[in-house]
């Protein structure tokens, strides 16, 4: 025992040993959607999912994390991104624009939104601010559901279908290609343009939070009075916050429209919401990597539930005795529950709100 | 040459409600001066401060610093302008380090925007290193250069008030506003603490300061200003405001029988 932690110890101390880390790390992601694929495809689905979902919480975080800004009606920003590709590439309105046209269009409207939302809330602050942005969430998804009439923009309930997938020349994303004897199915294909995202979006979020930007919102949030007199245009600094924040939603709404190929309102109601905060709170605000892992769990735990609840109980009572769909939630919800009860600063808190915590029980 | 005053403070009035909490209340304020504010407790000194920096609108009067009106400013703008302030009950970023707090401070003198970040172009690295350094320059000035990594809320409460200076100078004011800073200190931090203004005031900075601490008002300031119930009752050089009967009847409450 003694000489396995001893090597272990030698190992990390290595020189190499950061690069070698990283290597290990990038060829486990290179490989993973084959591995998932053998097991089957929805595998690889529930994957990129979650990684729509690590942008999302990477959005969120900037809002809650870094500015302190609590926001329950985040998924609005998913849903103007989505519905901005999916009206821009699919039959409804006769338009196929290529997608990297439409995702900066999505990001920009979203940005507007977020603008929108932030504008009028700048003087609320905590369950003042949840509620406005609830209201705004809501106000979001009730338009998608009724601009049907007097002229159809967003074909209402029925939703949006057909929507046009990714096309890089002649490369389809809905499409299997074959290449050096591998299948590349449409997913998989997904998943590494999310993944290059995704580390695109990880870099955003820990280049701002180590900026002259990232200090003025965490000024703000633990003191907004004295930002202010340090000269901290806290109206401004906000409304970026909220602005950058949802055009992370937004880019992520156009690549979710584009991997479902049909989307509708009820893709985006508050429920999402407060599982993206959740992903943000359970990860641990305000640091990145412990909002992705927080995003990627939430997504997983609910899908392995789905498939293991049923057999278990098979085996261990002889039938069915609580739908899956039931024990699912329940136990996610306790899991919660606990999860906030002994680690409130999340899975992996950033240093900084660790602190916060420890000094909340030390008051 | 620059004309000798820099703030001039004219018929300033500010109600809250019922209360009269600042009434016609005017002095001005020359360069290079440390002038002190003085009252008994809930005189307004305080209330003076947040009109003067933008926390509070006044009700009536004019500001006149360096040439330019402060009424309506946002406190941003007013920082903006060349007035940086600390609190009597201290603000300090409780969980940033003592860096970043004075990192903060140079926000205003700065502008990096979100896409330099994001790009981390030439400039925003350039200007990153440049805060930093200042950042370190101005602790080391207030005498808590070893203490850069603290977190703010476990320095100690001298170093807090020392830490809250720094970070008020990373703005680059020509005017330091400070409420109370010797409140709570022993005899040698406020030793300490009146070297430390003379030296700012030494390298070219105004300060305005607001002290219970007699002793440090009278052998700092050099003009003194006495406020009660939102009134200025007297001004002058310390010395001889020291003895003006109005004042003496502040404090003490009325001549003794």
């Amino acid at each position: 025992m003694d000489g396995w932690s001893k090597r272990l110890e030698q190992l990390r101390s290595h020189r190499a040993a950061p690069c070698l880390g990283i290597a290990l790390i990038v060829v486990t992601l290179i490989i993973l959607p084959f591995a998932l694929a053998s097991v089957g495809t929805a595998w690889v689905r529930i994957t990129n999912l979650a990684i729509l979902f690590a942008l999302l919480s990477l959005g969120l975080n900037i809002v809650v994390g870094f500015a302190g800004l609590l926001d329950l009606g985040y998924i609005a920003f998913y849903a103007v991104g989505a519905y901005c590709y999916a009206l821009l590439a699919s039959p409804h309105f006769g338009l196929h624009l290529p997608f990297w046209i439409i995702l900066p269009i999505g990001a920009a409207v979203a940005c507007v939104f977020g603008v929108l939302l932030g504008a009028p809330t700048l003087k609320l602050r905590g369950d003042y601010l949840a509620i406005v942005t609830l209201g705004f969430g809501e106000i979001v998804r009730i338009f998608l559901n009724n601009l049907s009439q007097p002229i159809n923009i967003t074909n209402g309930p029925q939703g949006v279908t057909l929507i046009d997938p990714f096309r890089i020349g002649k490369i389809d994303f809905s499409r299997t290609d074959n290449l050096l004897g591998l299948a590349f199915s449409g997913p998989i294909k997904y998943y590494y343009l999310l993944l290059i995202v995704l580390v695109a979006c990880i870099v955003i979020n820990l280049r701002l939070q180590n900026s002259r930007l990232g200090r003025a919102w965490v000024a703000i949030r633990e003191d907004e009075v004295a930002a202010q007199a340090m000269g901290i245009n806290t109206r401004n600094v906000k409304l970026l916050a909220f602005a950058m924040g949802a055009s992370f939603g937004g880019v992520a709404g156009g690549i979710f429209a584009a991997t479902q190929g049909f989307i509708s309102p009820e893709s985006f109601v508050f429920v999402e919401s407060i599982m993206v905060l959740s992903m943000v709170v359970l990860g641990g605000m305000g640091n990145v990597w412990g909002v992705v892992l927080g995003a990627i769990l939430l997504s997983f735990v609910p899908e392995i539930l789905r498939y293991t609840v049923e057999p278990v109980q098979k085996a261990v009572f002889g039938r069915l005795l609580i739908e899956p769909e039931v024990i699912r939630m329940l136990l996610f919800g306790l899991a919660l529950v606990f999860m906030m009860l002994y680690r409130p600063a999340g899975l992996w808190p950033s240093k900084r709100r660790k602190r916060e915590f420890s000094e909340m029980d030390n008051s | 040459m620059q004309p000798a005053q820099l703030l001039a403070i004219r018929h300033i009035d500010k109600r809250f409600g019922g209360l009269t909490a600042l009434a016609d209340v005017s002095l001005t304020i020359n360069r290079k001066e440390i002038y002190g504010l003085i009252g008994p407790n809930g005189a307004g000194k305080t209330t003076l401060f947040n009109v003067l920096t933008g926390l509070y609108v006044p009700d009536g009067g004019q500001f006149e610093f360096d040439g330019a009106s402060l009424v309506g400013l946002k406190p941003y703008r007013v920082a903006a302008s060349g007035i940086a302030r600390t609190f009597q009950n201290i603000r300090l970023f409780g969980n940033m380090t003592a860096m970043e707090n004075v990192m903060v401070g140079r926000h205003v003198r700065t502008r990096a925007g979100a896409i330099g970040a994001i790009l981390r172009t030439r400039r925003t690295r350039d200007e990153e290193a440049a805060i930093r350094s200042r950042s370190r320059e101005l602790l080391a000035y207030v005498g808590i250069g070893l203490h850069a990594g603290m977190l703010s809320r476990n320095l100690s409460y001298g170093d807090q008030r020392r830490l809250e200076i720094a970070r008020a100078l990373a703005t680059e004011p020509k005017l330091l506003a400070l409420d109370e800073p010797a409140a709570g200190m022993n005899a040698t931090e406020t030793t300490e603490l009146r070297r430390l203004l003379e030296k700012i005031r030494g390298d070219g900075v105004t300060i305005l300061l607001i002290e219970h601490d007699v002793k440090l008002v009278m052998g700092l300031c050099d003009r003194v200003a006495v406020l009660d119930y939102g009134r200025k009752i007297a001004e002058g050089e310390p010395a001889q405001v020291q003895k003006d009967p109005e004042v003496i009847r502040a404090y003490l409450g009325g001549a003794l029988p």
